[in-house]
Formats: C-alpha cells, sequence, structure tokens
C-alpha cells in the first residue's frame, strides 16, 4: 500500500494541529486533501514524509514505517514541495542531474532520463535556461519533473498549483492527469476545490485537524449536500433589505436549507422549479441556478468565516 | 537538550552529493571566488608587511611580515569557513529552502549538514591554501611547511564552520550574523596574535587566546610554518577538533528544533 495513515496526532505544545487522522491510499489513485488554511494538511504532510515526529499514531509509506525508515521510503517517493525549492544557481537540466545524484543514479542513468523529463515538463527549449529565467508555471512543472526523476510510484504534492495562473493551472492538471494514467499513485493538498474534483478519485476533507468528510468527490456532494443550488443576489422590488430580506421571508418555503454570506442568498434543494418560478415573478432580484459542488460542501463543514493563514 | 542526543542518521555517500551540489555551483565562480579569496588578505599582507614591517624590528625571530602571513592563514581560513557556514548557509538552509529540497530526496538532515560542513570547511582550505601558495612563492616559508600545515587549515575550517552554524541555526535573518563577526570573530583576530604577538597584550587578557579557538589555529599553524616546530601541536589539534564537534553538536540540535519541528 503506498501510504497508511492510523490515528496521526501531531501536537506543538498546547495547539493540538493533528487530531486523529486515519486514512489509507491505493495503489494508482489520486488522493486529494482538502482543507482551509491551518487545517493541518501541510503538517500531515510533513509527518508523512518523516520531517516531523508524529505526536501519536503510526504512519506507512511505500510499506516502510516513518519516521523509523523515513529515509528508504523517501527514496520511493517523488515530493513537489510548496515553495519554489529549486536551485537558483543551476540551469534546468543541472536542477536534474543534481537531484538525481541525491538518489543515487549513477550520471548516466540520470541523463538518460533528462530528456523525457523534459518533455514532460514542456521545458525541452528550456533545458540551459536558468531557473530566474523561468516563469512561475515553468517553474512549478519543473519542480514535478524533477520529483519524478527517480521514477517513483508514489508523488506527494503540497497545493500544486497555488499562485498560478489557469493557463498554467490547467497545464499542470493536464501532466498529472497523465501520470495518473500511466498508473502513478498521487497524494495531493490543495485548497481549490474544482482542482480535486477535477483529479482526485478520492478525497478528505480537513477541518481543526480531523478528517470530517472522505469518499469520491460525488460521494461527498452527495452525502452532505443537497443536489441544487439557487443562489439569489440583488435588489427586491418594492422591498428593503435585498436578497437577504426575501431570504427571510421566502427562502423557507422553498429550499431544504438556505443561508446568507453577504448580500448573497443560498438556497440549497433538490426540485427547484418552484423557487425558481418564484423567483421569476419578482421584481430586481437576481438568479444563479447550479449543481452543488464540493465547495459547497467544503463551505458548509468549515464555514465561511475567514481562516488567516 | 533531548535533541543533542538523537542518535546520528548519516550516509557518507548521501552527504558527499551535497558536497558535490555545492562543489558544482562554486566552480562556475571558482576564479572571482579565489581572487577574491586572496585579493583581501594579500592587501593587508603587503600593505602591513611591507610598510608596518619595515617600522619594526623582527618578531619572534622572524620579520613582521613573516609573522603576519602565518597568522594569516589562519585569519583567513577562519574568515572563509565563517562566510560559508553562515551567509551561503542561511541561504540554503532557510531563504532557498535547498535544504527542505535535498530532504524531500532519501537524505537527512545529518546527511545535509555533513555535507555542508564539509564543503565549508572545503572552501577555506581552498582559500588558506591560497595564501599558502603565494607566501611560499614569496619565499617567507618553505613550501614543505606549507604542505604540511594544510591538514591544520582543514582542521581549522572545521572548527569554524562547525560553531558557525550554531548562528545559522539561531538567525532570523543574515543581519544577525553582524553580532557574530563584532563580537566574536573581530575580538579574536585581535586577541589571539593574527597582527601581534600575545605578549603585547595585558596578562589578563592574554589568557583569552588560550581559550579561543583562532588562537590554538595560530599556535598550531605558525610555529609549524615557519620552523617546522610541531611541540605541543596535540593539544592545539585536540581543542579545535573539541569546538569543530561541539559546535556541531549544538547547531545539529539548533536545526532540528527549527526544521524538523
Amino acid at each position: 500500500m503506498p501510504l497508511l495513515i492510523e490515528n496521526l496526532h501531531k501536537h506543538y505544545g498546547e495547539l493540538e494541529v493533528v487530531r486523529g487522522i486515519s486514512l489509507q491510499l491505493q495503489p494508482g489513485e489520486c488522493f486529494a486533501l482538502l482543507g482551509p488554511n491551518g487545517a493541518g494538511k501541510t503538517t500531515t504532510l510533513r509527518c508523512v514524509l518523516g520531517h516531523t515526529e508524529p505526536s501519536a499514531g503510526s504512519i506507512e509509506l511505500c510499506g516502510l514505517p516513518v519516521p523509523a525508515r523515513a529515509r528508504e521510503a523517501r527514496a520511493k517517493v517523488g515530493v513537489v514541495p510548496q515553495s519554489d525549492s529549486l536551485d537558483p544557481d543551476f540551469t534546468v537540466t543541472e536542477n536534474l542531474l543534481t537531484f538525481a545524484r541525491y538518489f543515487g543514479l549513477s550520471r548516466e542513468a540520470a541523463q538518460a532520463r533528462v530528456p523525457e523529463l523534459l518533455t514532460f515538463a514542456g521545458l525541452e527549449a528550456k533545458a540551459e535556461a536558468k531557473v530566474p529565467a523561468l516563469s512561475g508555471g515553468m517553474k512549478r512543472r519543473l519542480t514535478m519533473a524533477r520529483a519524478l526523476v527517480a521514477d517513483p510510484d508514489l508523488l506527494i504534492m503540497d497545493e500544486p498549483t497555488t499562485g498560478l495562473d489557469p493557463q498554467a493551472r490547467h497545464l499542470i492538471w493536464d501532466r498529472l492527469k497523465g501520470l495518473i494514467a500511466q498508473g502513478k499513485t498521487i497524494f495531493l493538498t490543495t485548497h481549490f476545490m474544482d482542482e480535486a474534483e477535477r483529479l482526485a478519485h478520492r478525497i478528505a476533507i480537513l477541518d481543526r485537524g480531523q478528517i470530517i468528510a472522505m469518499g469520491t468527490p460525488r460521494e461527498v456532494i452527495a452525502a452532505h449536500i443537497e443536489p441544487q443550488v439557487v443562489e439569489v443576489f440583488g435588489e427586491w422590488a418594492g422591498h428593503e433589505g435585498g436578497a437577504a430580506a426575501w431570504a427571510a421571508a421566502h427562502a423557507g418555503e422553498y429550499a431544504q436549507r438556505f443561508e446568507v454570506s453577504g448580500e448573497t442568498a443560498f438556497c440549497y434543494l433538490e426540485h427547484p422549479e418552484a423557487l425558481l418560478a418564484h423567483l421569476a415573478a419578482q421584481g430586481g432580484l437576481r438568479t444563479l441556478h447550479r449543481p452543488a459542488n464540493l465547495e459547497d460542501v467544503f463551505l458548509k463543514l468549515t464555514g465561511r468565516e475567514m481562516r488567516d493563514e | 537538550m533531548s535533541k543533542l542526543l538523537v542518535p546520528l542518521d548519516l550516509s557518507p555517500r548521501r552527504a558527499l552529493s551535497v558536497w558535490r551540489r555545492n562543489a558544482d555551483v562554486w566552480r562556475r565562480l571558482a576564479i572571482p571566488s579565489l581572487l577574491g579569496n586572496l585579493a583581501d588578505p594579500l592587501i593587508y599582507l603587503l600593505g602591513l608587511g611591507l610598510g608596518l614591517g619595515a617600522l619594526l624590528p623582527q618578531v619572534h625571530g622572524v620579520s613582521y611580515i613573516s609573522f603576519l602571513a602565518t597568522g594569516t592563514v589562519a585569519f583567513s581560513t577562519m574568515n572563509a569557513a565563517t562566510f560559508e557556514a553562515l551567509y551561503s548557509g542561511y541561504a540554503r538552509a532557510h531563504q532557498q529552502k535547498t535544504w527542505e529540497a535535498i530532504m524531500n530526496a532519501p537524505l537527512s538532515l545529518d546527511d545535509v549538514m555533513a555535507g555542508e560542513w564539509l564543503w565549508a570547511a572545503t572552501k577555506s582550505l581552498f582559500s588558506g591554501g591560497a595564501i599558502l601558495i603565494v607566501i611560499s612563492l614569496f619565499g617567507l616559508v618553505p613550501w614543505t611547511h606549507a604542505l604540511a600545515a594544510l591538514p591544520l587549515v582543514f582542521l581549522t575550517g572545521l572548527c569554524f564552520a562547525g560553531i558557525g552554524y550554531i548562528a545559522t541555526a539561531l538567525a532570523p535573518g543574515y543581519d544577525f550574523f553582524m553580532y557574530w563577526f563584532t563580537l566574536f570573530i573581530s575580538p579574536m583576530a585581535m586577541l589571539c596574535g593574527v597582527f601581534f604577538p600575545l605578549e603585547q597584550l595585558p596578562a589578563f587578557v592574554q589568557g583569552a587566546a588560550l581559550v579561543l579557538p583562532l588562537g590554538h589555529a595560530i599556535g598550531a599553524i605558525r610555529p609549524l610554518l615557519l620552523s617546522g616546530a610541531t611541540d605541543g601541536l596535540w593539544l592545539h589539534v585536540l581543542v579545535l577538533s573539541a569546538y569543530a564537534l561541539i559546535g556541531m553538536a549544538v547547531a545539529r540540535a539548533l536545526m532540528r528544533r527549527r526544521l524538523l519541528r
């Protein structure tokens, strides 16, 4: 099994950052760990890689106990950290060759591997470019290629697309899909719900150090939320208070559940027809009707209040 | 305290790959780096040695420039090791996150620190070695003595890099290193006999050279270079090794606390 976590706890003094996480990855699956800032995602990854000692619980990475044999286990894992840690003094190719040496690859084996990795990263034309000359998306792709240098079965990625523009993000997703198709196991953290919904076979939502939902994206949505969402916003003709006032007066009649956040009323329900007909008769109010997604579940389970870093 | 006692997790081969990474980066800047390492001490050596030396009688039975040159070997080695451990070490450990990236590969913090430590000592060997070449070419010391001093130069590098990593582990930023230089490195240069014999200082200050590592580096290197004398060498080697190892052990515990928490 690529990864097995049982009842993981991690606390710093009084502060308990991870509170009893258990999960297991199946070979070949893409598993996404979702959570707001400070939920414990990065700490979990650090424990998994043996970079910090768990306060309690057990971890098995690629069949080896961590942290006891973390070094051996990491030889079979590719890691894409959240922050850019490429070597600015080296070219693209040199970054790959230097990293290959850390894994004990011979110079010949490493050099034979470079063209394939450059193609994967779409950096053939940048092979001799220095790292500072690369764009953010290129750097992230190079970091991914670097993680693949020893051809690992398991890839661990901490927020692989944070800070990238949509084009660069889609390109990363494309590469990730390619890796999944090759049969690699991927364990990633993200706070982009669309990313998880698109890529992950299974997800877990982490909040305040605990897993509060786990399953396929469809399962999690079905288990936690009504299938349809109608967002209502704007002025309500002839009434004070706009969408919020409308929701207080009528949302409960039509929606199984609703909440008002700022200027918008979110109505969650199974059959939206009656609500939509009612809204069409109201002047001024604007509506957005869509199927429920992971983001709705996430917000329902973790709340809408801001989380600071 | 408990972090001092964590068992060593060291793979020499992996540690060497960290050394090689740093050597690869250095290679492309080798010429300016060596020139920089040489120019500064040589300016002092020629300026003070010839200018000030002309006013001075012999010091300890040798010309002032020879006296100064032999102290400069230890002084430059200390500076090179300290700069590498502090500024370059900080960049790799914290700012560029080079260590973090390496530790995602099958390397432990001990591998990384061992490779870095060896590298800092190697670089200081280049620096001290370059000065040895120049002063033996000038005929200030016999080249056989210069060759014999190389292991001591390397040990001096290990010593100052070892204690230097304590500063690197504690530093919140580069500015912090000013304290290290102002409170530790610069006073040592004055107290340990780089520029003038210790006997010129009041007796109570002379004791400082007995405990400060630069005093022992000079105590070991200068007599060997000037006359091939090795009396009391073992004590200097012992003290330098102790500084190196204890410094490294403390730095390791502090780095574990900072990077592996």
